[in-house]
């Protein structure tokens, strides 16, 4: 269906993520909370991952991690996490991966710390839980280890042996960012890591998040609905639309060329601080989850809806380099190229 | 008050409205935590506005709401609705008070008895205020409600909470405090629950109730809402006014360290605009509940001068349209401005 392999920069991918589909069994059906969607993470790439509540962009993360729990259980797919299949692992192996190459950064991560321990202890707790005899770190190599931690981090020594209520908003978030690097992991997955704070602390752990990036090389796939903050943050975003993936471009194109209907939807939702404009209103009317339409999962929202879009569903499409849509409205040319349906005059049949 | 209810042209009058909490230490012993300090604002009767309390989480504002709604006690100070101190209010007065002045909050998740249908929310308003004589003024009462918030048809009343969406709910809400036909509502993050692109629809619905002459107070901490709906907007920093006026003046021009830091902290949706050069918060930033007595941004504040330490500055005129800041660095008048002045 795609071939963004071999696309960005010649990047060589850390994860390949194949017609992933995660469903919830209710009594009325199969609700069909990610239904096939693929994309790869390249090193040393922040992906972003946005769509509105609902849209499946967390279950796809839970996916990712393993962990689904009942109802909810993946039907099918493939992950691959530098050259492992995630999907193929048992229990014991999958224990071994989680932190040491994939690290989890908690929606609201304020309330997973657990408030009995030292934030030294929890972050020893990752670190032992991953040694092997030969590899032992004794009391005083494990103290430094942790300091250094949170020093990268930013945050003062006296954390080390603080209790998570006796940190701020921030500070506790810096601290799970100090937790999942602590093993070096390959990609790192932020679920909304940053929503529930203020703009200034919210600037600060970006900043911290960026470091990471930048100095550690980790690739990190970032779940958020806040386009300001993607804009300032990421390389790549992917965007999820009712479990599907309707567009994944450069954070250059998705901003400056929106494509799909609904991603300039989104962009255009964002307020701005520098005029006032009139706000654009959207009802949200969505299908049924377990009996999604035939055609484009987007039809009964699309402004621009056509009788091609109720009877055929789109592929995803380059319509550029660095931007594939899911979207009729972009048709190929002979020579390669892509016209946008709605530039050319008399198209609309709907 | 001299004044008697009538002659007053302020709906809503807050003076020096300081809240203290305090609190059991561990191991016993009491702390003073100042929530809010020498507050004033001034909600005018004509023409409504939406008036914008913003600043970042402990910075007061929703101790503010609480104080206005009466969920809790004021420590020192007035809160003066319609020419009336409401510490005075008699029960009837009181009543009159809480049908005029509506809430709206945070989560439209938890505000619903998931067992009941939407219709129940509303008869609840019609019972508890006795609004409607008949059953036929009731439903003509909540379609009109239902059609200001843009919702048509009986369907949504049938309905039950979770079978909506976020903003629906919210937009319930709004209904549901119209219909009581406040002069007030006081929203507490009334959008920050909600996806962002259903978030337009519900600031929409408060441009179009403050056109039909419900004022709003409007507690948020996103500045951008704010800029696009706001007529005056209250800065507040640990419990005390950093800056107001206008809101387009005060984000525009932003005149007090504090707010220049949050200004440019929101990120900008587009990838060529980055943040400028890097932030770093002070290491004692949780210490912040003793009452100091110099300026409370001294230990963030880049410009911060040995005179910020000793006393507290008081709000300094910068611009137009009562547009005052509490910093020092605007220390250039003789008269320095004992409240904010109104915009209108």
């Amino acid at each position: 269906m795609t071939n963004e392999t071999n696309k960005t920069n010649g990047q060589t991918p850390v994860l390949t993520v194949n017609d992933l589909r995660v469903y919830y069994e209710t009594p009325r059906g199969d609700v069909r909370a990610v239904d096939g969607i693929n994309f790869t993470l390249n090193e040393g790439v922040i992906l972003g991952l946005v769509g509105e509540s609902g849209c499946g962009k967390s279950t796809a993360a839970m996916g990712i991690l393993q962990l689904i729990t009942p109802p909810g259980r993946i039907v099918s797919g493939e992950i691959v996490l530098d050259g492992t299949d995630v999907l193929k692992l048992t229990t014991e192996g999958l224990r071994q991966l989680r932190w040491s190459k994939l690290a989890l950064i908690p929606q609201g991560a304020m309330n997973s710390l657990n408030p009995t321990m030292r934030i030294s202890r929890q972050i020893e707790d990752v670190v032992r839980e991953h040694e092997t005899p030969q590899t032992r770190m004794n009391k005083d190599a494990m103290r430094t280890r942790i300091l250094e931690l949170l020093q990268w981090v930013g945050l003062p020594e006296r954390v080390y042996n603080m209790f998570p209520h006796e940190l701020s908003g921030g500070m506790k978030q810096r601290a799970c960012i100090a937790m999942a690097i602590a093993l070096n992991p390959s990609v790192i997955i932020a679920d909304e890591s940053t929503s529930a704070l203020d703009v200034v602390v919210q600037r600060v752990v970006a900043q911290t998040m960026l470091k990471v990036k930048q100095q550690l090389g980790v690739s990190m796939i970032m779940i958020g609905h806040d386009m300001g903050l993607m804009a300032q943050m990421v390389d790549r975003i992917v965007v999820m639309y009712a479990g599907n993936i309707v567009e994944i471009a450069t954070v250059n194109h998705m901003f400056k060329n929106p494509g799909h209907p609904y991603t300039q939807l989104l962009i255009d939702s964002v307020p701005s601080l520098k005029e006032r404009k009139p706000l654009k209103i959207t009802e949200g009317i969505t299908h049924d989850p377990r009996n999604p339409p035939p055609g484009c999962i987007f039809q009964l929202r699309c402004p621009f809806v056509m009788d091609r879009c109720r009877a055929e569903k789109p592929l995803r499409q380059a319509i550029r380099p660095g931007q594939e849509v899911a979207c009729h409205l972009y048709e190929a040319q002979p020579d390669g190229s892509y016209i946008d349906l709605r530039e050319v005059s008399d198209v609309h049949d709907a | 008050m001299s004044t008697t209810p009538k002659q007053s042209k302020m709906l809503l009058e807050i003076r020096n409205a300081t809240k203290v909490y305090t609190q059991r230490a561990f191991g016993g012993g009491t702390r003073q935590v100042v929530a809010l300090q020498d507050f004033n604002l001034n909600i005018p009767k004509h023409p409504a506005t939406i008036t914008t309390i913003a600043g970042e989480s402990g910075s007061g504002k929703s101790t503010l709401a609480n104080l206005v709604l009466g969920f809790t006690g004021i420590s020192r100070g007035q809160i003066i609705y319609d020419g009336l101190d409401m510490a005075t209010a008699t029960p009837a007065q009181n009543i009159q008070y809480r049908r005029d002045v509506q809430a709206v909050f945070q989560d439209p998740f938890g505000v619903y008895n998931p067992f009941y249908r939407i219709q129940h929310v509303f008869d609840l308003v019609i019972r508890n205020f006795k609004l409607a004589e008949s059953k036929a003024a009731a439903r003509d009462m909540i379609e009109e409600s239902l059609n200001v918030v843009g919702l048509y048809g009986e369907d949504v009343l049938r309905k039950y909470p979770h079978q909506l969406s976020g903003g629906q709910r919210q937009r319930i809400m709004m209904a549901r405090a119209y219909m009581v036909k406040p002069k007030l509502i006081v929203a507490d993050e009334p959008v920050s629950m909600v996806d962002a692109s259903l978030r337009a629809a519900i600031l929409d619905v408060m441009m179009r109730l403050r056109d039909n002459g419900i004022s709003f107070l409007y507690i948020t901490h996103d500045l951008s809402t704010a800029y696009q709906i706001g007529d005056q907007i209250f800065i507040l920093y640990q419990g005390t006014i950093a800056e107001t006026g206008s809101t387009i003046d005060v984000i525009d021009k932003p005149h007090h360290p504090y707010v220049q830091l949050l200004v440019n902290s929101v990120p900008v949706p587009d990838p060529d605009i980055q943040w400028e050069g890097t932030i770093e918060l002070p290491a004692d930033e949780e210490m912040r509940t003793s009452q100091q007595a110099g300026c409370r941004f001294y230990p963030r504040c880049p410009h911060r001068m040995e005179r910020c330490l000793s006393a507290a500055p008081r709000l300094y005129p910068v611009g137009k349209n009562g547009h005052v800041a509490s910093c020092f660095l605007y220390d250039r008048y003789d008269e320095a401005v004992e409240a904010p002045q109104q915009t209108t």
